[in-house]
């Protein structure tokens, strides 16, 4: 029996425009580590045809959204490799870790109590189920320094162990749970004012 | 850390258990501390949101566009 046999062309224009439907969703996730549009875009077309020339090794157990987020995750983690030697992230030396210190100290009284006490968020379902929510959000990601920020989405997103971050990044344990302390306050202190505390 | 953990002490021991493992000492600090404060209490709460919203935001499919 001989059936048509589609050209190889034709399967993977076919199978690229599948992937094509998972664009925006990449796109978004390497924005938040990447913090730059047109870096992100790059990185996710890089992924979409790493995906087209290892689709042979697609097993299938997992669905098509988590091995290509897999495969994304990986191009990131190498992006931020190059940007880490390019750009050191203690370029500016100690006084970096001073500054994290500094901005954490800000938020409490000197005997170590909250200057502003955190109240309750009550139910953030509630909040999630919210369009404006995810502006908000997603204003107060960009507003961590851009520092705190990388390690913030390397241990978040890519969910890297501490270890992993600071080997990568070239800093101590300590300064690594320092910035991911201070992304989170400056998060947390973002939500508040701008979402739930009103 | 002071033998009385502070709010300070404590915020910083409830990020890092995101993190690594606490140490007995430090998780008695947090027993010691969180009964008796309802922001440090409320602080906690936040940082399971926060990981929550951040899981939530990349997974685009349930997010209200």
């Amino acid at each position: 029996m001989v059936e048509s046999v589609p050209t190889q062309s034709a399967i993977e224009a076919s199978e690229l425009a599948a992937l094509e439907a998972f664009r925006g969703y990449l796109v978004r996730y390497a924005v938040l580590q990447l913090r730059d549009q047109a870096v992100a875009e790059d990185v996710v077309q890089e992924t979409l045809l790493a995906a087209i020339e290892g689709r042979g090794r697609f097993s299938g157990k997992s669905s098509v959204k988590t091995w290509l987020t897999g495969i994304l995750k990986h191009k990131i983690i190498d992006h931020l490799r190059r940007r880490s030697r390019e750009q050191p992230l203690l370029a500016d030396g100690d006084d970096s870790g001073r500054s994290e210190a500094d901005a954490i100290d800000a938020l409490f009284a000197s005997d170590g109590h909250w200057r502003d006490a955190p109240a309750s968020w009550g139910d953030p379902d509630r909040a999630f189920e919210n369009r404006e929510f995810w502006e908000v959000f997603e204003m107060c990601a960009k507003l961590m320094p851009a520092k705190t920020a990388r390690v913030f989405t390397m241990r978040e997103v890519l969910e890297l162990s501490t270890e992993e971050i600071c080997k990568e990044l070239g800093i101590t344990t300590t300064n690594c749970w320092v910035m991911l302390h201070r992304a989170r306050l400056s998060l947390r202190a973002c939500l508040e004012l701008k979402w739930f505390g009103k | 850390m002071s033998i009385i953990p502070s709010c300070k002490d404590v915020s910083e021991l409830l990020s890092q258990a995101q993190d690594r493992p606490l140490t007995l000492r430090e998780k008695f600090a947090l027993h010691v501390h969180l009964p008796l404060c309802q922001a440090c209490r409320n602080f906690r709460e936040h940082l399971a949101v926060i990981r929550a919203a951040v899981r939530r935001y990349i997974d685009c499919d349930d997010i209200p566009r």
